[in-house]
């Protein structure tokens, strides 16, 4: 009885093991949510200081002042992805090794396909809109592609990826009806579900 | 007795474990399996054996530039038969 029981609980385990990458790290999520905050912080202070206004609404009026916002938000935006990049996959290392699981395995090849391809669609997409100047649409049409690339990606992790994809496209789509809030649909979408997202796996998954 | 109705093949659970892996993955590789399992090459490979025997999984081999590559499947056979027992192992322990 007790040995049925136990290969139950192993089947169940191995199916779970080899068809989900497991190591990816609540604290990857953290810190990519912190780290859009600063960056976030950057283009709010940089836009009071080219407007003298302080309303966090209509920040690509900033914009409309000369190029310099445009060049500094594109900036701004490359570093944020490069910093949450490098220290989301830090984490995940880290917490790959700690379980002796291998890193670079089928399944985090999977997940990388399933995340890279939405996300490099939408990039491409998100910097042609910028080209043309339609700055508000470029930057819903992250969030919305950031979604959907989780939402691929959740095939092959914890479920939890899948349910943060899908707010993001809300968000996303929500930003492209309230013209004028893009900026704050932005901070909650990369910062703050990242930071509560990543805080409830860190203590579902890691403890 | 319902003992009787428990699938023989699946009996070790090295075999069980083959299958619980290849339910879930389209394909499965060699190597993938032992890492997974914790199986050394010889005890490995007569697993798979006994399974491709009775006709739970094919075996596809292919080379990824020089190394041969050997991919294991559940057959559609595997996939009914791992599903009955699943069943019976879990009315066995409602009933127990």
């Amino acid at each position: 009885m007790n040995e049925h029981l136990e290969n139950l609980k192993e089947i169940r385990s191995l199916m779970e093991r080899s068809s989900k990458f497991l190591s990816l790290s609540g604290l990857s999520g953290i810190s990519a949510g912190i780290i859009a905050l600063v960056g976030a912080y950057f283009v709010y202070a940089k836009k009071v200081e080219i407007t003298n206004n302080s309303n966090p609404k209509g920040i690509f009026d900033a914009a409309l002042q000369g190029t310099d916002f445009k060049m500094f938000v594109f900036q701004v935006a490359c570093f944020t992805l490069i910093g949450a990049l490098i220290s989301g996959i830090y984490f995940t290392v880290r917490k790959a090794k700690k379980s002796n699981e291998k890193i670079w395995n089928n399944l985090s090849k999977k997940l990388l396909l399933n995340l890279s391809i939405p996300l490099v669609t939408g990039a491409l997409f998100s910097l042609a809109l910028v080209q043309q100047n339609m700055l508000w649409m470029a930057a819903s049409s992250t969030l919305i592609f950031y979604g959907l690339a989780l939402i691929f990606a959740s095939n092959y992790t914890v479920r939890d990826v899948f349910y943060l994809g899908l707010l993001e496209i809300v968000l996303g789509l929500l930003s492209v009806i309230f013209v004028g809030y893009t900026f704050l649909f932005w901070v909650v979408g990369f910062g703050v579900l990242h930071i509560l997202y990543g805080s409830s796996m860190y203590f579902k998954y890691d403890k | 007795m319902i003992l009787e109705k428990f699938n023989k093949t699946f009996e070790s659970k090295a075999r069980l474990g083959i299958m619980s892996v290849l339910m879930v993955n389209e394909s499965v590789n060699f190597n993938s399996l032992k890492e997974l399992l914790n199986l050394t090459d010889g005890n490995l490979a007569t697993h798979v054996k006994a399974l491709e025997e009775a006709g739970y999984l094919s075996v596809q081999k292919e080379f990824i530039g020089r190394k041969p590559n050997t991919l294991y499947l559940v057959t559609a056979d595997g996939r009914k038969a791992f599903e009955d027992h699943l069943s019976v192992l879990e009315a066995f322990i409602k009933n127990s």
